[in-house]
């Protein structure tokens, strides 16, 4: 994307503490099917944050996107924008922009007039919407394109389209619906950057859906992990991953995912990267936790060693565990052999058996 | 495995299912035959007969050149049926597509009682047409129609309105009848078309702010075109060759006012016994048909959409 000269809409639009956007006990049922897509969900934005919605598909992330966007009544709870509740109102009334998974390119209108659209709909003057257009196309490099069609553009120029309209109306709050997985993968890892850098450069509160960590991590300032209409968890990236609030968010971000033993009333967790041979621990401080593992395979990825495990001690059956050794670390690991590993006791996370919330530590010597 | 006995040793024998080249010919020989005997082969005898002086009373075919041609161009007749076929035509597809448009967006939304609306429209289409002939003729009937009965309990009309007995009405009565038949399909095809926009994009243009208006003439129309025109495209050739609501409700009267170009061609060729000029007057039809049809899907080909 090309630096802009201007750096904020031409009518003023800053933010104010008010664009915020909260629900509160929010709850969605669908009657068919007799679904409760989102199921009691309390989550505030603060201004200019970054907030990602993520969860495997079917978790009500989309659902609760939609509600906020008023294209869904919710069935129970308040959706708040600007500390006003707008339940009701129709998207157009609630100051927000949204870009779609699909784009939602009008196929048959210009570049220009898809970004035209919001603004005429909007009643404003003709040389006003001239000016707002060009200024969302220059800050998204697209200036160029204003006279093509949809389907002459590639991914990335949709996605940017898309963003242009979405940009004019000067929302409050953006609303992204997976906007990159329509984007082949190489091409996904630059828009990713590019949305981040557009968003830093805005300021607006954006309000982001995914299944894909990866993209959660990257861009969220915090991260609401959703499941089965509820948020399990909403924090920060770092939090999110390393002090997981339960065992489905243990288990849904990190790739590989957070190793849990079964110890009969409660889960012993921890992250593969944090389970290392223990000529590579020794020498950091601290308790550290040893234990004999029985290797079966190793598997090389982008560098770094992926050990396929069980730890006997550790749990019952044998507690199958992977282990991800970087690539700074040459101590030698070998197949179908017993080697000794180690853990910082305070990289272990401990689960309640029957529930898989977080509980406080216990004791681990074997 | 034993030694040397495989499935594979045998020799191997190709069935009839897979002999895609005479499957092919197989499975289109019905079409074949079908078109051959019953479009082309008709087709090339009334082009035979236009030329000939044939008669249900003469079968004898006398090549006479362009002289049956000549007698129809110069007919009053003719061309008071062919200005009759424009207007019926016309006037009957704008209506046609406004109120399937319009029943179609009301069909699509979802409301209680949907499906009992969506049957009451498509009923016109399952009605057997003596079923409906014989219920308009009532409704249009000079002394017995229920319709003046209405209106004139209402007040709004002093003595019987005569529908098929005055030009103007009767060519109004054909229009109102036709456009009663053919607006099921058109709803049905349009109403495709809508349900084919893709949901995001209906959610974009309400994000957008959109009012009903701006996104019929923005979004609805422009993207549900191409489907419309093929909607036209059937009504227009199901409306110009039609003769059965002009037969039923006016046999082309009063004088000639509601007669058009297909409706005569039966009269003078078949009724009238006339082959060669029925012939004629009928395959006047043709270029213009044609020449519509290949209008309507160049247009739909070009037209720059998805």
């Amino acid at each position: 994307m090309r630096a802009p000269d201007t750096e904020s809409p031409p009518e003023g639009g800053g933010l104010s503490m008010a664009h915020v956007v909260e629900v509160r006990g929010l709850k969605k049922h669908f009657e068919a099917g007799d679904v409760r897509a989102v199921d009691g969900v309390d989550v505030a934005t603060s201004p200019g944050e970054y907030l990602v919605l993520l969860g495997p598909s079917g978790c009500g992330k989309t659902t609760l996107l939609r509600i906020i966007a008023g294209l869904e009544d919710p069935t129970e709870g308040e959706v708040l924008i600007g500390g006003n509740v707008v339940n009701g109102l129709p998207p157009r009334a609630r100051g927000i922009a949204m870009v779609f998974q699909s784009y939602a390119l009008y196929p048959h209108k210009s570049v220009l007039d898809n970004i035209d659209f919001p603004l005429k709909a909007a009643g404003l003057d003709p040389q006003e919407r001239r000016k707002k257009a060009e200024w969302a196309a220059k800050l998204l490099g697209i200036d160029q394109l204003l006279h093509r069609k949809p389907r002459n553009l590639s991914g990335g120029e949709r996605q940017r389209v898309a963003l242009a309209r979405a940009i004019v109306r000067d929302p409050s709050v953006f609303l992204l619906d997976e906007p990159l997985s329509n984007l082949d993968a190489k091409l996904r890892t630059s828009a990713r950057d590019e949305l981040k850098q557009f968003q830093e450069r805005l300021g607006t509160t954006t309000i982001y859906v995914t299944h894909d960590q990866v993209e959660a991590m990257g861009l969220g300032d915090r991260i609401a992990v959703m499941f089965q209409g509820k948020v399990r968890q909403l924090g920060p990236p770092k939090e999110v991953y390393s002090d997981p609030a339960d065992t489905f968010v243990a288990t849904f971000i990190g790739s590989p995912p957070m190793n849990l033993i079964d110890r009969g009333d409660h889960l012993l967790g921890f992250r593969p990267e944090n389970f290392l041979p223990v000529d590579a621990i020794n020498g950091r401080g601290g308790n550290v936790l040893e234990v004999d593992v029985q290797v079966h395979r190793i598997e090389y990825l982008s560098g770094d060693r992926h050990v396929y495990a069980t730890v006997p001690s550790l749990g019952r059956d044998g507690a199958h565990i992977i282990a991800r050794i970087p690539p700074t670390v040459d101590v030698p690991v070998f197949d179908d052999r017993d080697q000794r590993f180690a853990i910082h006791e305070r990289d272990l996370r401990f689960f309640d058996g029957n529930t898989g919330e977080r509980v406080p530590p216990r004791p681990v010597r074997s | 495995m034993s030694a040397g006995v495989s499935t594979w040793d045998r020799r191997p024998k190709r069935k009839l299912a897979d002999r895609d080249d005479l499957l092919a010919k197989l499975f289109m020989l019905p079409t074949a035959v079908y078109i051959i005997g019953l479009v082309a082969l008709p087709f090339f005898l009334a082009l035979l007969f236009s030329f000939s002086d044939v008669t249900t009373g003469n079968p004898s075919l006398d090549f006479v050149g362009l002289r049956q041609w000549r007698t129809i161009l110069s007919s009053s007749v003719f061309w008071t049926s062919f200005w009759n076929t424009i207007i019926f035509t016309g006037i009957s597809m704008v209506l046609i597509v406004v109120i399937a448009h319009i029943l179609a967006t009301v069909l699509v939304k979802d409301f209680k009682g949907k499906w009992f609306v969506r049957f009451c429209v498509l009923l016109p289409w399952t009605t057997p047409v003596s079923l409906a002939a014989v219920s308009w003729l009532w409704l249009l009937n000079s002394i017995f129609s229920p319709i003046d009965w209405v209106l004139r309990w209402f007040g709004f009309i002093e003595s019987n309105m005569y529908y098929l007995g005055r030009p103007v009405l009767a060519m109004g009565s054909i229009i109102a009848v036709h456009v009663w038949r053919i607006v099921p399909l058109a709803t049905v095809i349009i109403m495709a078309g809508l349900m084919a926009i893709p949901s995001d994009i209906e959610d974009a243009v309400e994000v957008d702010g959109a009012g009903f208006w701006r996104k019929l003439w923005e979004i609805d129309i422009p993207l549900t075109l191409p489907i419309t025109a093929v909607a036209v495209l059937f009504g227009a050739i199901l409306t110009f060759a039609d003769m059965t609501v002009v037969f039923i409700l006016t046999r082309g009267g009063p004088t000639q006012s509601t007669q058009v170009l297909s409706s005569w061609a039966f009269f003078k060729g078949i009724e009238g016994g006339d082959l060669a000029q029925g012939a004629a007057i009928a395959l006047f039809l043709f270029p213009l048909l044609l020449a519509a049809a290949i209008v309507i899907l160049r247009a739909v080909r070009h037209r720059e959409v998805m």
